[in-house]
């Protein structure tokens, strides 16, 4: 409990979740402290996803602590909830909204009320026309922003979902696999632009691709079959031979 | 508030109202300012058709607020239509008074018909007609309101929420054809008198429930706009295409779609209303789950998310609907099957939102053929998006 309380943003503890007898987590814990950026990594079906969808709400834990901000119990609260409380999410497929244009996506994105009749009568306001422009600038979709988002090519849909997690201004960013599909060029600057993100706030980015995450040079934690399996620097992880049997043995 | 309706106001709404309000003038003026045999003069008989087709057409408007611009296919909007249409038939019921059948100044026929002693208590204040004008919103929105919050709440979609809103009317169907309902059973209610004290069968009455319906369409396509062109039209159209993307922004898409679905139903119960005292009677069979899919076919016509489309696909479909009834009414079910076919093939996207975007079904066709052939060349545009945007290749930097 005391752990939990101290300075830590995201306090998974002992998270168990299984599907028809399927155990997706069994026992998973983790801890992501206040502007720390994390990468996870793991092979095919270590429960990367499942722990993602645990955060935001979309699955309920059979058992275990999922705690934000120090004392917000994030198993009592549902998606829209957690995404007000300051929770963004980056899905594997980039899912923009296609008939929108890439400002009209940004704008839906933008924090602030959520409310039915506050959308009904809102009216964008210079405050908001800035940071639009500004997050267009970040994401390099200035020259775009009157296109439909259904037209952009794969890397630019996922600037642009990353884009709508900076309107979003979360204190929490999970992203998953931002750079599937990406050419190396993209792959580079994505990863610029989240360690841009990160000094922040707090990100957690779910990757397949070593050269990306060696890129990112930040704190890695090794999933395995829905637990915890090594945590540490790149170098450090990729020593360990539990990682190296996981990895390789198979 | 201000801001809300001028900017639903964009060059198609304003052409749109304006010609509606035109219509609103002009028609009545035709019929009872010309001699009956003038070239210009138009029969009360048409008045009211027209008239008829105008409600037909406020009632594809409220299906396209939640079919078009939220993917909401309700199967039973002809349900909310019905509604209004006897909170209408009530009021009208209670207006004629003592010159019924029976002469009672209190029950109507059906009730003294059925020994009756007194009023039901859901028949009370209907003789005033602000009362029944506001049951004519209330009773649908409810209904709606209710049915929505537990369907949308519990995330029922798709074809499931189709088959059940298709349950809801059928269910309403069954239940006022039972004479204890209270609501005049198999023979509904008809026989209506005066509106207002103003004679139901005059030509005037007619010309002005004509206008009042041109108006009411009119104010449906103003409310339609203004609810699209402001964010909440853009978080309407978000929850249609990426349903769950938008909890994750943070939206709770249930609430979303219950307001459209209960502005939507509201609309529907308004042209119910203006319905009954031009075809002169409300019963049961408005309820049948096949009018509710005639408002699909008369919508998908049209143009679904098009503003205009689904009055065009409503005067069109009814105006052929009148004309193979009275020439060859065997095959009107045929026509309109092989209608609903070739639009859903050929013109996807009805029959406004393909003059406005070009001929697409026809292009798309020829596309997927040629590709099949290997005779295509450049890469085309993805079928959402507008003729008139480029594709291009990803910019590089």
């Amino acid at each position: 409990m005391s752990e939990r309380a101290n300075n830590n943003l995201l306090y998974l503890n002992d998270v168990n979740v299984s599907f028809d007898g399927f155990k997706a987590l069994r026992g998973l814990s983790l801890v992501i402290a206040e502007g720390e950026m994390r990468a996870i990594i793991g092979p095919n079906g270590a429960g990367k996803t499942t722990m993602m969808d645990v955060i935001t709400g979309k699955t309920k834990p059979d058992t275990g602590d999922v705690y934000f901000g120090g004392d917000i119990d994030l198993t009592r609260r549902d998606e829209a909830d957690i995404a007000s409380l300051g929770i963004g999410r980056k899905f594997q497929k980039p899912t923009v909204f296609e008939s929108h244009t890439v400002w009209d996506n940004l704008q839906l994105a933008l924090s602030g009320k959520r409310s039915v009749f506050a959308a009904l009568f809102h009216n964008t306001d210079a405050r908001e026309q800035a940071r639009i422009d500004e997050i267009l600038e970040t994401t390099r979709l200035g020259h775009l922003r009157n296109r439909l988002a259904g037209g952009l090519s794969h890397g630019q849909k996922q600037w642009l979902e990353i884009g709508m997690l900076l309107a979003q201004d979360p204190k929490l960013l999970l992203v998953d696999e931002p750079v599937a599909g990406m050419t190396d060029e993209e792959t580079v600057q994505t990863a610029t632009l989240l360690r841009r993100i990160a000094e922040t706030r707090s990100v957690v980015v779910v990757e397949h691709d070593m050269t990306f995450v060696r890129d990112l040079g930040v704190k890695v934690t090794v999933l395995h079959e829905g637990s915890v399996l090594a945590e540490g620097s790149l170098d450090h992880v990729s020593a360990d031979q539990k990682v190296i049997d996981v990895y390789l043995g198979r | 508030m201000s801001h809300f309706f001028l900017r639903a106001l964009d060059r198609q709404a304003s052409l749109a109202i304006l010609a509606l309000l035109v219509l609103a003038a002009v028609v009545p003026a035709l019929n009872l300012l010309t001699p009956p045999g003038s070239a210009l003069h138009l029969s009360t008989f048409t008045v009211s058709l027209f008239g008829k087709y105008l409600t037909y057409a406020l009632l594809a408007v409220a299906l396209n607020l939640v079919w078009g611009y939220c993917g909401i296919l309700s199967l039973g909007h002809g349900a909310f239509f019905a509604l209004g249409g006897y909170a209408m038939g009530m009021y009208l019921m209670r207006q004629i008074g003592s010159r019924g059948v029976y002469g009672n100044p209190l029950l109507p026929d059906f009730m003294v018909f059925l020994n009756w002693k007194t009023l039901p208590w859901f028949w009370h204040g209907f003789d005033h007609f602000w009362f029944a004008a506001i049951m004519v919103l209330l009773v649908p929105g409810l209904l709606a309101f209710v049915f929505g919050w537990f369907a949308f709440r519990s995330r029922v979609t798709g074809v499931y929420l189709s088959i059940i809103t298709q349950a809801l009317t059928y269910a309403l169907l069954l239940s006022f054809f039972r004479n204890d309902m209270g609501f005049g059973g198999n023979n509904g209610l008809t026989d209506f008198k005066d509106i207002l004290g103003f004679d139901i069968q005059s030509d005037a009455t007619r010309s002005v429930l004509f206008a009042a319906s041109a108006v009411a369409l009119a104010l449906g396509v103003l409310v339609t706009s203004a609810i699209i062109r402001s964010k909440y039209g853009k978080i309407l159209i978000a929850v249609r295409d990426a349903e769950s993307r938008t909890r994750f922004l943070g939206y709770r898409p249930e609430r979303v779609k219950l307001f459209a679905f209960v502005v939507s139903a509201c609309m529907a119960g308004v042209a119910g209303a203006l319905y009954v005292p031009q075809v002169g009677i409300i019963n049961p069979g408005e309820f049948a789950p096949a009018n509710s899919i005639e408002i699909v076919i008369w919508t998908a016509v049209g143009g679904r998310a098009t503003l205009i489309g689904p009055i065009v696909g409503a005067l069109l479909v009814n105006a052929g609907k009148s004309f193979f009834t009275g020439w060859l009414p065997e095959l009107w079910l045929f026509v309109l099957g092989g209608l609903f076919v070739a639009v859903t093939l050929f013109l996807p996207r009805g029959i406004i939102g393909t003059l406005a975007h070009g001929w697409s079904g026809l292009r798309q066709r020829r596309a997927s053929s040629s590709a099949e052939t290997g005779t295509d060349a450049e890469p085309r545009l993805p079928p959402d998006m507008p003729a008139g945007s480029k594709y291009e290749p990803a910019a590089a930097e």
